[in-house]
């Protein structure tokens, strides 16, 4: 079994408990002190900081929600001053606005040591070749994998993600040994190294960590076939810290929680009610070190369960399985969170559009996710020349593309064409079979 | 002097177009003339019928996007360089045409030719000058 940091990684329980609860008791001090919603929160259900002593009294604290983050764009979530502030990155919002994250010099650190554990409990050393094949940029992926790496001191090839013939080349001449990307992304790449002929037998590539979308246990072994290496899932959100909340060991049986620095919890999604071990539910995190950002109760909408069992590897840390669904709308395409609000938004806008749409999301074997958006042409759309017709199509799809952040390709559609059920009409199609148990 | 021609969004997908025939063949429209834009996805049908806007309703109540705009019914001389003629004409003068079509029915020994052309005022009147005969949408209907 392999360690970054077996000492922390494997804390007796009792000590972990005793360092747990401090450290929320400060957390809580520091975010009602620091962060006026949190202030708000607490005063509108009438608890003080000092309420909470252990991390039994969490469910008196209310929940936190991507709609605070809206509410407070773009900073006014985090705690420490600007000048205290070295790094922000953002994710995908509800609507047109981003969620933005901060760190402190502290939270770039314990970041950097969260992702070292990941990559070091797949073997990584500092004499692997990490190519890193997650996105840079204001995704958290590539730079939390990229510092993790760096901790470690292993070799970062920090190729971010796309032209996946590049990437199988490099992954041949600089013999890298480990790849971080999504999932899918290695599924693409093991179906380019086979069509441009390179045997993944011969590839120095040894362990891959994929995250940033939710994936099943038929498309690790696909991916671990046709590349050669051991697939582990790996699992983070930007609000949390990025990359780095939980990873699996080589046991490949769950991924432990860095319950040292997180609080997971898991709720009934309907009634916030916290569930025992063991229950599925809604994946509920607070954060114990970071300075920035400090998260009470923080809502991921994410279906999971915690398993209670100690596993074999040694770790004391929880584990989480894989992701099982969502409690709301939010697709994740090529990596990126997708709201459907947020193109509901973007066609509010456009006049020759009825704000009928149908999203089809879809994977094709060995190729990536793609984004459909159907869209209901308008009375106002009656038009008498295919230009026209293609120049709305354009202008949609450069809007949906700058709000989402991905290609997008739109298809027009006749009027009342698109179903509409009771009330609500179906937004989504998504025809890729991601949560899937087998 | 203008012709009112009909364009309806089809999606490519079978049966689209029997069913804009159907309905016009139940309000009691006849089509004298008709082509099809096409894309990968989808398609303009355009149309000259006996009656625009009984067909335009009838198309709106079925559900179908129309547009109504105006072209112009042109007769072409039946022979070698008859359309290369007003084409030419078009083109001296500066005026694009965004597309054309020929009309089913015949004018005695000319053809008839659907131009939709930018500048229509000044395209009549320059194209009556050099003598080309431009029908108005009953001489159409009763051919």
């Amino acid at each position: 079994m392999y360690f970054w940091n077996r000492e922390a990684e494997c804390m007796h329980p009792d000590e972990l408990r005793a360092k747990r609860d401090w450290l929320l008791v400060r957390t809580v001090r520091h975010a009602y002190e620091h962060v006026p919603c949190y202030k708000k929160k607490f005063d509108e259900a009438g608890l003080k900081p000092e309420h909470i002593r252990t991390v039994a009294d969490l469910p008196k604290i209310p929940f936190t929600t991507k709609a605070d983050f809206r509410d407070n764009y773009p900073f006014g979530m985090f705690a420490v001053p600007m000048e205290q502030i070295v790094r922000v990155h953002a994710s995908s919002g509800t609507t047109g606005k981003s969620t933005v994250v901060g760190y402190t010099r502290n939270d770039v650190a314990t970041w950097a040591e969260l992702m070292a554990r990941t990559l070091g409990a797949g073997g990584t050393t500092k004499g692997d070749v990490v190519q890193n094949a997650y996105g840079y940029g204001l995704f958290t992926g590539g730079l939390g994998a990229h510092y993790g790496a760096e901790k470690i001191g292993a070799s970062v090839v920090p190729i971010s993600g796309g032209n996946s013939k590049r990437q199988v080349q490099i992954m041949q001449d600089f013999g890298s040994t480990v790849l971080c990307c999504t999932p899918s992304y290695a599924v693409l790449l093991g179906e380019t190294a086979r069509e441009m002929g390179v045997d993944a037998g011969k590839l120095p590539l040894r362990v891959a960590f994929l995250g940033a979308e939710p994936w099943t246990e038929s498309m690790r072994r696909e991916i671990e076939e046709a590349l050669k290496i051991d697939a582990l899932d790996i699992y983070g959100l930007s609000e949390v810290i990025g990359p780095g909340v939980s990873y699996e060991c080589m046991e490949k049986a769950g991924l432990h929680i860095n319950e040292d620095h997180f609080i997971a919890e898991i709720i009934d999604p309907e009634t916030g009610e916290q569930l025992p071990p063991g229950a599925k539910g809604e994946l509920v995190f607070t954060t114990l070190t970071k300075e920035a950002l400090p998260l009470l109760r923080y809502r991921t909408r994410d279906l999971t369960y915690l398993e209670p069992e100690p596993c074999k590897c040694g770790r004391t840390f929880v584990r989480m399985h894989r992701l099982m669904g969502r409690t709301d709308d939010m697709l994740i395409v090529r990596g990126v969170n997708v709201f459907p609000s947020q193109i509901e938004s973007v066609l509010m806008e456009i006049e020759e559009t009825e704000p009928h749409y149908l999203i089809v999301v879809d994977r094709e074997k060995g190729a990536m996710d793609t984004l459909e958006v159907w869209v209901e042409v308008s009375p106002k759309l009656a038009a008498d020349e295919v230009r026209y017709l293609e120049q709305t199509e354009r202008k949609i799809t450069s809007e949906l593309q700058s709000a989402l952040g991905i290609s997008v390709k739109v298809k027009l559609v006749e009027p009342k064409t698109i179903a509409r059920s009771e009330g609500k009409a179906k937004r989504v199609v998504d025809r890729r079979d991601l949560y899937s148990e087998s | 002097m203008r012709v009112n021609q009909l364009s309806v969004f089809l999606e490519n997908k079978s049966g689209r177009l029997a069913d804009v025939t159907r309905t016009l063949a139940d309000a009691g429209i006849n089509i004298r003339a008709l082509s099809i834009a096409d894309t990968i996805d989808y398609g303009l049908l355009r149309l000259i019928v006996n009656d625009p806007v009984a067909a335009r309703d009838a198309l709106a109540k079925a559900g179908f996007t129309v547009a109504l705009t105006d072209v112009l019914a042109i007769e072409v001389p039946d022979k070698p360089g008859g359309l290369a003629n007003i084409i030419e004409i078009l083109a001296q003068a500066g005026i694009n045409i965004e597309y054309m079509y020929a009309f089913v029915g015949r004018s005695g020994e000319h053809a008839i030719v659907v131009f939709r052309i930018e500048k229509l005022d000044q395209a009549t009147t320059i194209l009556r000058e050099k003598g080309v005969r431009i029908l108005a949408g009953e001489e159409l209907h009763s051919l």
